[in-house]
């Protein structure tokens, strides 16, 4: 069963490891580096740190290593790691503690554009209750990511009918802004 | 007539509308009615989850409440982020009173987590005497490579485990019943690149091109999947694909809810063929007794 705790001092020296076990709930020590997660990883070609390696620092509290990595802003979460894990590890969990932790305290170093892309992207669920595709990708524009080379400028996106251009808006929006405020997440992606 | 909830989810009403299209296209003759749940919002889809946990059980937990307080004992969503997404937060307040307690202050709702998270491919898979029956225009010829990516069934723990995790069947058997022939191949279970589209696009070249390539080798007519994002990274980006060099030519990208629609003789344009990026005609020109039929609708 998971301990998990969502709010937490932020003050106080906490080592990294057991930090990461009160959010997931697993210890990532029982983590015996046999690398099946990293065989089967999409992105352990393009990354420095594969998932069995971020495993294995966390266990040892390595958290400026870590930090300064690419490896879990790099990870799409196709869950592959965690379903072959022979021990009952869960690195695609542990790669999203990684990431609050690191959001949360501002450390974080995700590659510009995919901070402004989940930045634009919760802006805008927060906004709207729904994800605005349109103003997902301007704000995603304007906010760092690359100008051109994109959806809307692309032939034939709105000859599709795909782009809606006026955002929906769902009436207990009061619901959902109170879901990000309760979960501290109204300062998201900076 | 059963009924059973509907989670379209934000894709399905803009970039994927078709396969909202062709969903609502076949539920008449699967003898079901989809129920929408009502005021439905987000569910964080793949950002929220790498800012808060709590924001990402809270977000998709808001709409399985909602279909509790409408009565419905399942909820049915076709995106299969969403689908992972709704699932994972049921699976994850199933399992600690903690954060039960605390999804249901920050709601303000009494929610009891009684709603089961259906992936489009268990409801299909329980359909498939129907659909074969319904196929009055079966896919004969059509070599189909079926794609299911990741999130539909992975980890079991969260799919409660409708198909296996490793070596699934459950598309395949759906494509079987409409007529079609499923290669086998190797990459039915990577990764497309899944929320690095924009963000990231290189990485969703060199993956999407990998599993085209790999259909292809593999003699598939068409590849068929049961997500918006695999559609509109392999889709959409085969044009980025070419322009890098990653790739050569056309391949069709159908949503299996499209594959069982042609098989029982509704039109391309209902189905919302004509949306895609990559012409679809080489598919439709496959079908039964017809004699080469464009997509109707069919844009430049």
């Amino acid at each position: 069963m998971g301990t998990h705790e969502h709010s937490h001092d932020h003050s106080g020296p906490e080592p990294l490891a057991a930090r990461v076990e009160r959010m997931t709930g697993l210890n990532p020590a029982k983590c015996y580096q046999c690398g099946k997660c990293s065989a089967g990883c999409p992105m352990a070609a393009e990354t420095t740190l594969r998932p069995h390696d971020v495993m294995r620092l966390v266990a040892r509290n390595q958290l400026e290593r870590l930090r300064d990595a690419d490896g879990m802003w790099l990870c799409l979460t196709c869950e592959t790691c965690t379903a072959r894990c022979p021990n009952g590890c869960d690195p695609a969990r542990t790669m999203d503690a990684l990431r609050e932790i690191f959001q949360g305290s501002g450390e974080g170093r995700a590659p510009k554009p995919i901070r402004a892309f989940h930045k634009s992207f919760l802006d805008q669920v927060r906004s709207h209750g729904r994800l605005f595709e349109f103003g997902l990708i301007l704000s995603y524009k304007l906010g760092g990511g690359p100008l051109f080379a994109d959806v809307t400028t692309s032939p034939g996106v709105m000859a599709r009918g795909k782009l809606g251009l006026a955002p929906h808006r769902v009436k207990g929006l009061q619901e959902i802004r109170r879901i990000f405020d309760a979960c501290g997440a109204q300062e998201e992606g900076r | 007539m059963s009924r059973i909830g509907y989670y379209p989810g934000c894709s399905l009403h803009g970039l994927s509308r078709e396969y909202d299209e062709s969903l609502k296209a076949i539920v008449p003759s699967l003898d079901t009615e989809l129920v929408e749940i009502d005021d439905w919002s987000c569910c964080g889809a793949s950002s929220a989850h790498g800012v808060s946990h709590l924001l990402s059980v809270a977000l998709p937990a808001r709409n399985l409440a909602i279909a509790e307080e409408q009565g419905l004992p399942e909820v049915v969503a076709p995106c299969a982020a969403c689908y992972a997404r709704l699932a994972t937060a049921r699976h994850e307040i199933s399992g600690d009173a903690n954060l039960a307690g605390t999804v249901n202050k920050v709601l303000v709702r009494d929610f009891r987590n009684s709603v089961q998270v259906r992936s489009i491919l268990e409801v299909l898979k329980g359909q498939v005497a129907t659909i074969k029956a319904k196929a009055t225009r079966p896919l004969k010829d059509l070599k189909v490579a079926c794609y299911y990516g990741c999130l539909l069934v992975r980890p079991v723990e969260v799919t409660g485990g409708y198909d296996d995790a490793e070596d699934p069947s459950s598309m395949e058997e759906v494509c079987k019943a409409a007529g079609a022939t499923p290669v086998k191949w190797n990459r039915r279970l990577d990764c497309c690149g899944g929320g690095l589209s924009m963000s990231r696009t290189g990485s969703v070249v060199r993956l999407g091109s990998a599993i085209l390539k790999d259909a292809r080798a593999a003699g598939a007519d068409a590849i068929v999947v049961a997500c918006p994002m695999c559609h509109s990274n392999l889709d959409f980006r085969q044009k980025a694909m070419i322009s890098r060099g990653a790739w050569e030519g056309e391949m069709p990208i159908l949503f299996v809810t499209q594959v069982v629609g042609l098989s029982m003789g509704i039109d391309p344009k209902t189905l919302g063929l004509g949306r895609h990026f990559v012409s679809t005609n080489a598919v439709t020109a496959r079908l039964a007794g017809a004699a080469a039929p464009a997509a109707a609708g069919e844009v430049g």
